[in-house]
């Protein structure tokens, strides 16, 4: 019982004693939902994470956890950084979200910021990325590379930001193909590349000449450059894994943020917000545009230039749902609320979506 | 040329019976300085954060128990199924039953509040998990089919099922379409033991009652000794008019009704609203926990302690030297192995032999 | 190429790793021992297969290194359950726990990297046959040795002597080491075998499934080839055709979901195992059929007196 009383004083001293040591060196803890080495979203988080070192040097240090679980071991392990004394917390995957509010109602002196969620503290800041701005560019490529005018789609889960994707790449391309399709397959993974290589494989004998996914690893785009079609990378540049085959990809670039906050900690000028942001704040990039003719080229950077300049939101009306209701008015633009919270497809989509 | 030879002994060594799990140790911590050595470590503090550190702060005490409590549920109902020869391999799938079933009232009626909420809630997750482990028991006793598959395969069925479950019809309306239900009220969620300290939960006393409630049947009634009997040999157990068929039944059933409570605790008492995936491999890990606990419930306590210590060791580990979480599960199947090693000594002796002298080795 | 030709080999190459690790894991179990280690040494293979390609640049040499890779590997839990009489179903977890973790870390500088594709045969003219010429005569070589293993192992186990008295092994160690049969060393090297498979099966993921390594690329197909063993009853043959009926359902229901049908993809995605459970169960209503082909020794320690 005094040993436990012991413990008590020294957890409590330690968190009296955080706020002092932060003057010197800032600490950032990463909380990773993969491995880095995933070669998609954990993997572009740490380039995040590494970019943030270089660009601050010794003014930050580091540390991150790989392949924490959603649930009960979250929170272990975002108390675990705040108690080695991380005075800001990148928490990287939605299902963290609970576990973020909890443990920064205990450390109130520590800053968290949690992706792509959408419940925020005094101390919890949400940052999400707007990745299906660039996904309206690839549909806009796609329908002028296609022949056949139907592009595969590998989903992960149907979630809004999967479902946001899809919509938007239909969007993109029934601007110049009116009658442009896109058949849906859903892994219901993440991360597994033989299931992902079958499920490209199965779009391209059911007659899809473009491939595009939302799951991380890379085994589509080896697929599709075996079979000679195109197709677009996700979250990562890879152009390695398809040298002739990778239009664009859409790279997730957190780095910027990640620098952008760890300097307002440090200048004390750190507020909790709630951001969403894309190509125009560096968030969204899209990978060279490789293997298309020059007029398809450029089409896909004027989109991408509008889009950047705010002058063209993908989400703008009019604009039809699936089963044929109206959704946006003709110049009416969809609210972010719709957006992140979005479960509908809009017409031409060719898969039903689960309710 | 030397080789090892093992010979059984007469009877189990008590001596090594208490002595195993020190060797298993020394040996680890041997391994584990190498091997952080090799990584370029200093070796005591790697091994001090593994072993000492996750134990000095109240929290992590705490965390300790959070993480133990499903291994040592699990693990415990699952011995009843090993030492009567039934392999469930699918407490996983039980579990995620357990969790689903006992979420049914806070999730589709979540007005309903009281006292009354918990019990049902615990009940109904001991009875889901009941309920899917019937399937291979049904299977096996009906059709003679393969539990070991079939309780595997249903792991999958079940990991499907919630995630549609969770998506779809119970996914939290107010929640951004995101796969999460309703937060549990007040009244659904299992409550901290010491909420002062930390967030160790009743789950774990459950597992400490479990374990205590079966090693009693299991060491002091007529049951157990059935379940003994039969699961060293079905013919004796024939003999001695024992049913095969009833026990394989009542096997599964306590061990799924273990597996659904721990399915149930961990929802209500660790994260607080069902998910898309709601353990992180539990039911297989507590294989594992009921294999070092040597099939003895109070053994398994122990293991279930030692387990979850070495994930949050792993943790620290990684967060104080850096030490990449890959190397933390190398170092965890190496403690597994030692300790595993360690229990032969208990029934066999252990002898190095000159290989001169042996022919029985020779042709084939 | 027709569709019902590109289906037939899509379901190939995924029915190809589960065959050839239940193959190995079959023979193991025919000699008593279970290891349900498969998806750590089939993880080994898959790492070790796409290192050493990567290095020498040849997928040939690559994917001998993963057999040894596997085969070394399997040593470990022989060494375990087989001297040191350690219980069989924790090793065999714990090489598993073991092997996810260590292939990560070997693999970690070859993440991100495009692999070496183990290139297909295409035999001119023979490949044009209509609807299984590509099939037959057009695939990569681990598949022909997938078919060849498959004969190799039924005829190794049912028409020689060597087969025949590791059979016995495994139905009665006692009565096998009474007549002078050298149990420890048999299981051994059945050991082996299976780990050789195991990380053959291993490459096959890593250097024709999908070219590429991440970590845990085997997502849980060294389960599904321990489960195989069980649905075949122990028989060659029936993997074969188990292996080919996972992998037909697997992709079929991705093609019914690009299709449309509407129904929720979980319930496709779980179509293959409910499909397994059914199988099973008509298969293991013939009592004698089943209780014949198991082995009875599987799982038990088996300790020498002398």
């Amino acid at each position: 019982m005094k040993k436990l009383m012991m413990a008590l004083t020294v957890a409590a001293s330690f968190a009296v004693a955080g706020p002092v040591l932060a003057a010197e060196k800032l600490k950032v803890g990463f909380i990773y939902i993969g491995p880095p080495g995933d070669f998609g979203w954990t993997y572009q988080h740490d380039q995040g994470r590494k970019e943030l070192e270089k660009e601050l040097g010794d003014k930050v240090e580091t540390t991150f956890l790989e392949n924490v679980p959603e649930g009960a071991d979250a929170e272990r392990s975002i108390e675990r950084l705040a108690r080695a004394g991380n005075k800001l917390i990148f928490t990287t995957s939605f299902g963290y979200m609970d576990a973020t509010i909890k443990v920064a109602q205990k450390f109130p002196d520590v800053k968290f910021e949690h992706a792509t969620g959408y419940k925020t503290a005094e101390n919890v800041s949400v940052y999400n990325s707007r990745f299906y701005e660039g996904r309206y560019v690839q549909g806009v490529i796609a329908a002028k590379m296609s022949k056949t005018g139907v592009a595969g789609y590998i989903g992960s889960f149907p979630i809004p930001e999967v479902v946001q994707g899809i919509n938007s790449f239909i969007l993109g391309a029934q601007t110049v193909n009116p009658n442009f399709k896109i058949k849906v397959i859903w892994a219901n993974s993440w991360f597994d590349p033989a299931k992902e290589a079958d499920a490209a494989k199965a779009l391209i004998d059911q007659g899809v000449d473009i491939i595009t996914q939302h799951t991380d690893s890379t085994a589509a785009m080896q697929v599709a450059a075996e079979r000679k079609i195109k197709a677009f990378g996700q979250a990562s540049d890879m152009i390695k894994f398809g040298p002739e085959t990778q239009m664009t990809s859409i790279v997730d670039n957190w780095g910027p943020y990640y620098i952008e906050r760890a300097k307002a900690v440090l200048d004390g000028t750190w507020k909790s917000h709630n951001v969403f942001e894309g190509m125009k704040e560096g968030l969204v990039v899209m990978a060279p545009y490789t293997n298309m003719p020059d007029d398809v080229k450029k089409l896909a950077e004027e989109t991408q230039a509008k889009i950047t300049s705010g002058e063209l939101k993908p989400f703008t009306g009019p604009i039809k749902k699936q089963d044929g209701s109206e959704w946006l008015k003709a110049g009416e633009t969809a609210d972010d609320k719709t957006i992140l919270s979005m479960n509908f497809y809009v017409a031409g989509v060719d898969d039903k979506l689960p309710k | 040329m030397m080789r090892i030879e093992i010979v059984k002994r007469p009877q189990h060594s008590a001596l090594f019976s208490a002595l195993s799990p020190f060797i298993a140790l020394f040996l680890t911590l041997i391994a584990g300085a190498i091997l952080f050595s090799i990584l370029g470590k200093n070796p005591i503090s790697a091994l001090d954060s593994y072993f000492v550190e996750p134990l000095t702060e109240v929290w992590s005490i705490h965390e300790l128990l959070v993480k133990a409590a499903p291994l040592i549920l699990i693990a415990v109902g699952l011995s009843v199924c090993f030492l009567s020869n039934n392999w469930n391999i699918g407490a996983e799938g039980q579990f995620i039953a357990g969790g689903i079933a006992g979420s049914i009232l806070p999730v589709v009626f979540p007005d309903f509040q009281g006292w009354y909420v918990l019990p049902i809630m615990l009940l109904l997750g001991m009875a889901g998990g009941m309920a899917y482990a019937t399937i291979p028991a049904y299977l096996k006793v009906r059709f003679n089919t393969n539990e070991i598959l079939t309780s595997l395969m249903l792991v999958y069925v079940a990991q499907l099922f919630l995630d549609w479950l969770v998506r779809g019809p119970w996914r939290n309306p107010q929640g951004y379409n995101f796969p999460e239900t309703v937060q549990f009220s007040d009244s659904a969620v299992l409550p901290a033991i010491w909420p002062d300290s930390g967030r160790a939960h009743w789950g774990f006393a459950l597992a400490i009652i479990a374990a205590v409630l079966v090693w009693f049947m299991l060491s002091r009634t007529l049951n157990g000794f059935e379940i003994k009997v039969l699961g060293r040999s079905s013919r004796a157990g024939r003999f001695a008019g024992f049913s095969a068929g009833r026990l394989t039944f009542f096997a599964f059933l306590v061990s799924g009704a273990l597996a659904g409570l721990a399915g149930i605790a961990e929802v209500s008492g660790a994260v607080g609203q069902l998910r898309t995936s709601i353990s992180p491999g539990y039911g297989f890990t507590a294989i594992i926990v009921a294999f070092l606990g040597r099939l003895n419930p109070l053994g398994i306590i122990a293991a279930g302690l030692v387990l979850a210590l070495s994930y949050l060791g792993g943790e620290a580990a990684q967060i104080s030297l850096g030490i990449s979480e890959k190397s933390a599960r190398i170092f965890q199947g190496i403690i597994l192995f030692f300790v595993l090693a360690s229990d032969s000594l208990i029934y066999y002796r252990i002898r190095i032999v000159s290989r001169l002298s042996d022919t029985a080795l020779k042709g084939a | 190429m027709t569709m019902f030709e590109a289906i037939l080999l899509t379901v190939a190459t995924a029915a190809t790793p589960l065959l050839i690790a239940a193959l190995g894991e079959l023979v193991v179990e025919r000699s008593g021992v279970l290891n349900l280690g498969v998806e750590g040494m089939m993880v080994m293979g898959a790492v070790t297969g796409f290192a050493v390609a990567q290095y020498t640049g040849s997928a040939w040499l690559g994917m001998f290194a993963a057999i040894l890779a596997g085969a070394a590997f399997s040593l470990l839990f022989g060494f375990l359950t087989l001297t040191l009489i350690t219980n069989q179903v924790a090793t065999g977890l714990a090489l598993t726990l073991l092997g996810l973790g260590a292939s990560a870390m070997i693999g970690e500088s070859f993440v991100g990297l495009p692999g070496i594709r183990m290139n297909s045969f295409y035999i001119q003219g023979l490949t044009d046959i209509p609807y299984v010429g590509r099939f037959l005569f057009g695939q990569d070589p681990i598949f022909y040795i997938s078919i060849l293993l498959t004969i190799g192992v039924a005829w190794f186990l049912f028409r020689t002597r060597a087969g025949l008295t590791l059979r016995a092994v495994g139905d009665n160690h006692t009565s096998a080491h009474a007549l002078g049969v050298p149990v420890v060393r048999i299981r051994y090297l059945a050991v082996i075998f299976g780990g050789a498979c195991a990380g053959l099966a291993g490459a096959q993921l890593s250097l024709v499934y999908v070219p590429q390594w991440v970590e845990n690329m085997t997502s849980g197909r060294g389960w599904i080839a321990l489960a195989l063993v069980v649905f075949a009853s122990w028989r060659p043959w029936r993997i074969l055709a188990g292996a080919y009926l996972f992998g037909a359902v697997t992709i079929g229901q991705l093609h019914a979901q690009a299709l449309g049908i509407g129904v929720p993809s979980q319930f496709m995605s779980s179509l293959p195992y409910l499909a397994t459970i059914v199988v099973l169960v008509l298969i293991s209503r013939n009592k004698r059929l089943t209780l014949m082909n198991t082995p009875t020794s599987l799982g038990k320690p088996f300790v020498p007196d002398r």
